[in-house]
């Protein structure tokens, strides 16, 4: 596994570099930083800064991948957590709207949790429901407006910064770190695996496969509330009907990118966190090179099939027959 | 027979008992022009879910639908309004550019067994971004055909006027409910679903089967999308977001098992009418607000599967788990085997 693991990640770390290094030829000043009221600025920053609720999205969604799940309802989540926090932030002590927001966030997890594992509902469909209604109940917190809220210790989720160092790039780092160290310092990790690779013998060889499926949907939704609230932090306001829409996809594109296959099995955070980031650089990289930014969704999809394509068992196959056709 | 109508009972009964609900509490209700309004007003959903009912039975999903409906609107607009194309020509070249889109997915989750959910995924990014790089602005369609088609309608008894539309969309569900009970294609839709490969042993053309059935899908679309350009008179590149979770909804509730191998057109039909019911209903009620409808859908997309969840398991309990081969089209022994296999 350790010697594995550079191996693996090699075509995404050099992919990240390589649309970095494309974005520094679009945009000579990208590398550039500079320190101003206490907070670092730069498009290099920006990049971590507005990767960040993705990258939270698919520090959750590689562990629900993993069991063989998937979660479309993390952008719903995100639009309830920051309704929830948006809504209690001016009238609460900050402590409290947070604890909210995140308590919602682990509510739709469990719920999530035990459609998938008690019920035995296909994850996609299961999570459907949420993504269908959750959004329908963030319109319903907010009553369809756009809440605002001035309370400046919400805002420092969005627009804070730990030395210097933006506060959402912070938050992801810490969620790194913890979900790394739980999972990857236990064998929870491994169980997670176990159960995403052949759920019966898992089950047959005595892994709680139940509890680990509810408690790996209840962590995702609770790094999809974490991103709401950095979301409605960001733009002081709770947005129901525009938050996370359609972060799932991106959530589950950086999972992809990240080499974690949809099947189940194998994963690795730190490069589903990389794919999140290569994604944002692209972004990033488009809006700075002035196209418009519609090609964002085509360059994305292409992406998608590029990366889908290296992955396909299919192909895998033809280059070990064309590999042995030569020897 | 039982077994493929029994889900078909419990939606036509939910949507009966809606009805009358909705009935009693508004006395003008039942009339002939909200029944009207409603095929009117869901027509397009109508036709698009009748395509994704076969991808599903199917055993697959198709989520690019939805923004195939925005780009054919833009189409039609930019072809008809710019290019000075005659309407029913473009109809055509979109048509033909949605069964190749289709066929392209359709091929693609073949040829290289990828899985249907990230491919269609992958498609609904490059369609709609084609759109947007069409036209981001919303351009009214002014041809001639248009006000025509609007200005038809067919007089009801009682006031009501079945417009072109929704004659479009009942003729799709005919159509669709003749090609999936009574056609070669059709039983190897249900095979498909049921047990790849069995299915496949059994001499199905897996891969001619899973291209034709993404170009229905894409082509059904695409109809959807002329039908909703008949109904705004705009094409629209952020037209119909989410249509394919909608479309969804209506296929699970009107009794397709999302595993696939089981399902009915006339179920999803009434699947769609179900969710127009809430939306007029809201309507009609006034002081709730539209996020209800999300909620309401979401609460009867869990009641559904929650009840097919349970009847999968009934069968695959009530009887032996290796039942031999072929009854009833193939349709129950798949479903069994697949409550026992699937975790």
């Amino acid at each position: 596994m350790k010697l594995a693991l550079p191996r693996r990640g090699l075509a995404q770390i050099l992919a990240l570099i390589a649309i970095l290094l494309i974005d520094r030829l679009v945009s000579p000043q990208f590398f550039d930083l500079r320190l101003q009221d206490g907070r670092l600025f730069g498009s290099l920053v920006d990049v971590l800064n507005r990767g960040a609720p993705v990258a939270l999205l698919s520090l959750g969604m590689v562990l629900v991948i993993a069991t063989r799940g998937i979660d479309l309802s993390v952008g719903a989540v995100m639009a309830i957590s920051g309704a929830i926090a948006a809504s209690l932030a001016d009238s609460c002590p900050w402590p409290v709207a947070v604890a909210a927001a995140l308590g919602a966030g682990l509510a739709c997890g469990l719920w999530n949790g035990i459609l998938v594992a008690v019920l035995g509902i296909q994850p996609i469909v299961a999570t459907l429901i949420l993504m269908v209604a959750g959004r329908g109940v963030a319109q319903l917190i907010t009553a369809g407006r756009i809440v605002t809220f001035t309370s400046p210790d919400l805002v420092w989720f969005g627009t804070g910064a730990v030395l210097g160092i933006p506060a959402p790039v912070v938050i992801v780092a810490v969620m790194l770190l913890i979900t790394g160290v739980v999972v990857r310092g236990s064998a929870l990790g491994l169980l997670i695996e176990a159960t995403g690779g052949n759920a019966r013998a898992s089950e047959l060889s005595g892994v709680g496969t139940h509890l680990t499926i509810v408690a790996v949907y209840m962590w995702c939704s609770l790094c999809a509330a974490l991103a709401g609230i950095i979301a409605a932090a960001d733009i002081m306001g709770a947005d129901a009907n525009n938050a996370g829409l359609w972060l799932e996809l991106d959530a589950i594109l950086a999972v992809v990118i990240g080499g974690t296959s949809l099947f189940g099995g194998r994963f690795s955070l730190v490069l589903a966190v990389c794919g999140a980031l290569i994604i944002q650089a692209m972004n990033t990289g488009i809006l700075l090179s002035g196209y418009p930014p519609e090609f964002n969704l085509v360059v994305k999809a292409a992406v998608v099939l590029i990366v889908l394509l290296l992955q396909s068992p299919a192909l895998a196959n033809i280059t070990t027959a064309v590999r042995k056709a030569r020897a | 027979m039982n077994r493929l109508l029994s889900p078909v009972m419990i939606t036509a009964l939910v949507f009966v008992a809606g009805f009358a609900i909705c009935a009693a509490q508004f006395p003008n209700f039942a009339s002939t022009r909200v029944v009207a309004n409603l095929l009117t007003d869901n027509a397009f959903l109508g036709v698009v879910a009748i395509g994704m009912t076969f991808v599903i039975i199917s055993g697959g999903i198709d989520l690019s639908v939805g923004s195939v409906i925005a780009f054919a609107t833009v189409f039609i607009a930019l072809t008809t309004e710019r290019l000075g194309l005659p309407p029913t020509a473009a109809f055509a070249l979109l048509l033909l550019l949605c069964a190749g889109f289709g066929a392209a997915m359709g091929a693609v989750i073949h040829v290289f067994d990828m899985p249907p959910f990230i491919v269609t995924l992958a498609g609904m990014f490059v369609v709609r971004g084609t759109s947007f790089l069409m036209s981001t602005e919303s351009t009214p369609i002014n041809a001639p055909l248009y006000s025509t088609v609007s200005d038809f309608g067919l007089a009801l008894p009682g006031g009501g006027r079945l417009s072109a539309i929704a004659l479009i969309m009942l003729s799709v569900v005919a159509a669709g409910s003749i090609l999936l009970h009574f056609t070669r294609f059709g039983t190897n839709v249900y095979a498909l679903g049921g047990n790849r490969t069995a299915s496949a042993l059994m001499g199905v053309p897996i891969g001619a089967m899973t291209v034709r059935i993404y170009m229905l899908s894409s082509v059904l679309a695409g109809l959807a999308g002329i039908v909703f350009s008949f109904y705004t008179a705009a094409g629209y590149s952020l037209a119909a977001v989410g249509v394919e979770l909608d479309t969804i909804a209506a296929v699970v509730i009107g009794g397709t098992l999302l595993t696939g191998g089981q399902g009915s057109v006339i179920g999803t039909f009434i699947g769609v009418l179900i969710q127009g019911l809430i939306q007029t209903y809201i309507n009609f009620d006034g002081t709730l607000s539209s996020w209800w409808t999300k909620i309401a859908t979401g609460i009867l997309l869990f009641a559904f599967i929650a009840l097919q969840q349970g009847m999968v398991r009934l069968a695959s309990r009530s009887r032996p788990r290796n039942v031999g081969v072929a009854s009833g089209g193939g349709v129950s022994p798949s479903v069994i085997s697949q409550g026992g296999v699937s975790p």
